[in-house]
Order: C-alpha cells, then structure tokens, then sequence
C-alpha cells in the first residue's frame, strides 16, 4: 500500500462516524429550529404591530377599514394561530419567505442581493482576525512576560470593552475625517456606477478591519495562553534538545499542537462575529444583511426579520457542525463513533 | 520571611495597582451616579440651539452634542441608566438561567439532557439577531430591551448552577440531610441553594457589563431606550450624526465612559472569581 492510499484509508476511518454525528446533530437541530420558529411566531403575533395597515403606509390613515379588512382577509392574518404558523412554515419548506413591508420585494430578492456583501466581510475579518491573532499570539508566547506580551495583553483586554460600533465611529473619525485616507462608509464612491472591485475593496479595509480588532482579543489571548502551555510539552523540548532552530520549534512545533483547540475557538465565536457583522454593517452603511435586518427590525417588517435570524441560524448551526468535523478529521484522537 | 509560610488567605493580599484603580473607577461612577439627580439635576428636553458642537472648555468639560446639550452631563445621565437596565436584566437572566439549571439538576435523566442541549443550542445563535427580533416585535421601550438582554444571556448561569448543584448532591452533608428524613425540597432549598448563592451572585455580577453592553448596541441601533433619553448608547448614535461635521467629543466621551466603567467591573468581578475558584483562573473570560 502507497503512502498517499495509507493516509487516505485512515482518515477515512477517521470520519467513519461523520454521518451518525451529522445525524444525530440533525436531531437537536431540527426541533431547535422549530422551537425557535415556534418562539418567533408567537412574539410575532403578539407584537402589536397590525400587517395591514403597515401595508398600506401613509395611505392607512385615509383607507377605509373596509379595505384594511379586505387585506386583513387576503392574507388570513385573522385566522386561528395553529393555521397562520403552519401556513408560513409550509411556505418557509417550499422556498416562499414571504413579502418584505418595510422594503416592498420578496424577502428571498432581499437575501439574494444582500447576503453576499454580509459574507464578504465576515469572511474577510475572519481571514484577518485568524492570521493576525496567530501569528501576534505566538509571539507573545515566545517571550511571555515581556514587553510585547504585556502590551498585548492591556491592549486586548481594553479592545474586549469596547463596543465594535464605538470603535468603528472612531476608526472614521481618524482615518476617514482626519487623515483621509479611507472612505467613511459606503460600498462604492458616490459618483460610481458599478460595483468595481478595487473600489469596493478600499471601501471595505475600515469595517473588516474594525471587525476583525473588535474580534481579535478573544483569538490572541487563547493562542497565547496555548502557544505558552505547548511550550512546555515535551515534544517541544526534544525539538529544542536536536537543535532546530527557535522559529521552526515555535510556529512548527508548538503552535501546531495549539492549533486544534483553536477550531473549536472559532466554531464557539462565529455567532458574535456575526453580531459584529450587524453593528459594522450600521456604521458604515453597507447594503449587508445586518443592515437590512436592523431596518426590518425599526419598521417591524416580521417577515424580513424571521427570516434573515433563521436563516443565520442555520448558517451557524451548519458551520458549527463543520467545525466538529474539521477538528475530528485533524485529529486521530477524537473518534466521532463513540 | 516568616508570613509565607501563612496559608494564602491568611496573607496580606499583595497591593495591585489595576484593581485598586478599578475600585476607584466604579466607586467613583456609582457615587456620582447616586448623587446626579441631587447636585447636578438634568431636564432631558431641554436644548440649547445656541450652543450646538462646542468644542471642551472649562464651562462644558467635554464639549456639547448638536442640539446644544452637554456631553459630560448626559454622559454621567447615560451611565446611571445604562448601568440601571445592565443590572436588571443581569438579575432577569440570573433569575431564568437560576431557575433553568436547577429544574435540570434536579430533574436529571432525560429533562436534564434535553434542557442542556437546548442550552447549548442557543448559546451556538448569534444572540445580537434573537435580542434584535426580541425588541422589534415587542416594539423598543425599556421592558422589551431587559427582556431581550435576559432571554439571551442566561444561558452560562444555567450551566454554572446546574454543575454547582450536581457536585453539591454528592457531598456527605446532602446524605445526612435525605437520611435525616428531610424532603427533596427541603434539601434543595435549604441545604442545597445556600451554597450556590454566592456563585449565582458573581455569575450576574460578570453577566452586568455583558448587558450593558447589548443595551448599548440595541440602543445604537435605534432599538434600544427611547432616542430623548440619555442612554450610552443613545448618545453614541446621536454623536455619529455629529462626527462628520468634526465634532468628535460626542461620541467618544459616552464611549470612553463606557468602556472605562464596564472594565473596571469586568476587573473586579474577575478578580472575586479568582478568589472564590483558584483553579479556573487560566480561563479567559472577561
């Protein structure tokens, strides 16, 4: 048997139990899900915001309430509670999210046109945050207790209370209002006509940078306490004792076996990054799903906001369970069948 | 050398220059907090449009915002009431998270299971978006915003009672109190509570700058507090409007603030953990 066959028959078996674990994940999720839906239609129907009127807008004030019940009726918004919830779940499976009030289009032509942006920059950041609290962790590590390690300790607790919008507003402040370097928010300049990628990409250094800094203390902090515990293992000291060189030893050697406690790190943090991504996205009016979801959220738009919160929760559900796998498949110790 | 040989919590606690400025921060922010509506009384309607974006001087330390009205002075107003709402909603989820983690230990078997997975599941949700959809279907006011922030965030004080009272169970004193023929109730709430106590108090304690910070955020975002009351994070959206016409001090002072206070909080409550439970200390968790 080659090598390569060898590897990939292991690692095989290694995964052998992704599909029960994917199962079983599937279990808990589904009536999570439910319950979760269940939970938002009920404070949907209790809010007191009335559908109908808030269809017809400014007109509501001069629409007789003989039409407002004609519309009330249309879409059965009077009908029992059991009926209108298995109405929108039907239509939820079938793939109709329903029609936006406060934007006047189908909910799905609102997710199709806007969550692109919103992943561009929750990938972008977390691209940043991951190379950047790595590499800054390990280093810290190396010289615990010196003057890089301290400074990056204060400055990432500091970071840690800081609200990210706050730290966007002041990332405006300086960089786009004093210096000028950097465009203050939007995803094009205001005279552009299409989206550009140079020019979106100018747009988009403040937020993903503010994003990633809101984010980075919690990734630094662990890699320099894991970094700084691998350090003393044993395997450390017996690459240090043959003699490689002090950069082999620390990002081959020791930040190595820190880095499969670090997947779960990410798996356990991609909902606040996601929170982050709602508040960045205000500040710097991006056309996200964050922004959207909090316009929703302003004019009590139930439909938007169901599904823009349902469907991130599958998003993060999903990606937790990828990052489960992940870390079985780099890991021989964990065993997903048992 | 003799006081080492003193069991540490015998020894004098070693002077740290960090914790006591964090005593001094939050004392120093809940006195003036307490005494604002007694020396320095505050009408929240009133402006001044002769006044509007003045930079700091000596007569508004930290300038005024763009309806005339002092930043230092709203800012102070600000705290009291983000600090207000943190600490209610912290006891809300203490409450729910409290309530949660006992029926769990106590219930055990398949109540227990379904409760932890559950909790587990929603601790995986972005609980930004569920406070969100919270407020907007209960449209924004200060009840739906302590709801909002109490239904999300009571998620690690339930795990945290539900293990207290799981290792409690096994203590030799729990048997001499069921052979002593006492009722499971009486257990619980006599012998069993008593201990959590002390660990429930510093979960919500470390739970307050986590809602003060979520009331900031929803508030931010015009979701929070009513926009005439002055609230961090009210003031901080306000500010954003005067920031490109280069008043800066309006939202960075109620930010500053903000950032200074729950640090000190997030110090001091951090510091308490690590007295009540040496061995958790490595864990990073402000």
């Amino acid at each position: 048997m080659t090598a390569t066959a060898a590897t990939s028959s292991r690692r095989r078996r290694r995964l052998a139990g992704a599909g029960a674990v994917v199962r079983r994940r599937l279990m808990v999720a589904v009536p999570v899900l439910a319950a979760t839906s269940v939970g938002m239609f009920v404070l949907g129907a209790a809010s007191p915001i009335d559908p109908a009127q808030q269809y017809a807008g400014a007109a509501a004030f001069t629409t007789s309430e003989e039409n407002l019940a004609q519309i009330r009726a249309n879409w059965g918004v009077d009908d029992p509670l059991p009926v209108q919830y298995a109405r929108w779940v039907g239509n939820l499976l079938r793939g109709d999210l329903g029609w936006s009030t406060s934007r006047h289009e189908p909910v799905t032509d609102v997710l199709a046109a806007r969550a692109g942006w919103t992943l561009l920059l929750v990938g972008a950041a977390l691209a940043l945050v991951l190379a950047a609290s790595l590499l800054l962790g390990t280093l810290a590590a190396y010289r615990r207790g010196g003057w890089f390690d301290r400074t990056l300790r204060a400055g990432a607790y500091a970071v840690q209370s800081m609200p990210v919008f706050w730290l966007g507003l002041a990332a405006i402040a300086v960089f786009a209002l004093a210096l000028g370097w950097l465009p203050a928010g939007g995803l094009t300049d205001v005279t552009a006509t299409g989206t550009h990628p140079a020019d979106v990409a100018r747009h988009l250094v403040l937020p993903v940078t503010v994003l990633a800094v809101s984010q980075a203390p919690w990734f630094v902090l662990f890699v320099r306490d894991t970094v700084a515990e691998s350090l003393r293992d044993d395997h450390v000291l017996a690459a240090r004792a043959r003699g490689l060189p002090g950069r082999t030893v620390l990002f081959g050697h020791a930040l190595r076996t820190a880095l499969l406690p670090f997947l779960t790190l990410v798996g356990t943090h991609l909902p606040e990054l996601v929170g982050g991504a709602v508040l960045v996205e205000t500040v710097f009016s991006l056309p996200g799903l964050g922004a959207v979801t909090v316009q929703a959220a302003l004019g009590g738009d139930f439909p938007l906001l169901a599904a823009t919160t349902l469907a991130t929760t599958v998003v993060v559900l999903t990606a937790n369970l990828l990052t489960d796998l992940a870390y079985a498949a780099a890991d021989p110790r964990v065993r997903l069948d048992d | 050398m003799t006081d080492l040989a003193l069991p540490a919590r015998l020894r004098r606690p070693a002077f740290r220059p960090g914790i006591a400025l964090a005593s001094v921060v939050l004392v120093g922010a809940v006195a003036a907090c307490l005494a604002a509506p007694l020396l320095w009384p505050l009408d929240e309607s009133a402006v001044d449009l002769a006044r509007i974006r003045l930079a700091p001087s000596w007569e508004h330390l930290a300038g005024t915002d763009d309806l005339g009205r002092d930043v230092a002075h709203r800012s102070l107003y600000g705290l009291r009431v983000s600090l207000l709402v943190g600490a209610v909603a912290a006891v809300v989820a203490a409450v729910v998270g409290g309530l949660v983690g006992t029926v769990a230990a106590t219930c055990g078997g398949r109540v227990d299971r379904a409760l932890m997975r559950v909790v587990d599941t929603i601790a995986a949700l972005p609980h930004l978006l569920l406070g969100i959809f919270i407020v907007a279907m209960l449209r924004p006011s200060l009840g739906a915003v302590v709801l909002s922030i109490g239904l999300t965030h009571w998620l690690s004080t339930a795990r945290i009672v539900r293990a207290e009272l799981l290792s409690l169970r096994t203590r030799p004193f729990v048997d001499a109190a069921v052979a002593g023929g006492a009722s499971r109730a009486r257990v619980l709430t006599r012998h069993l509570l008593p201990h959590v106590l002390p660990r429930l108090a510093l979960a919500t304690t470390l739970m307050v700058p986590h809602a003060v910070w979520h009331e900031t955020a929803l508030s931010f975002l015009g979701l929070g507090l009513p926009p005439h009351l002055a609230s961090l994070g009210n003031m901080i959206n306000d500010g954003q409007r005067s920031l490109l016409t280069g008043a800066w001090w309006a939202s960075l002072v109620p930010g500053l603030l903000l950032v200074a206070v729950t640090l000190a909080l997030a110090a001091l409550a951090g510091r308490w953990r690590d007295r009540l439970d040496p061995r958790v200390r490595a864990e990073l968790h402000l």
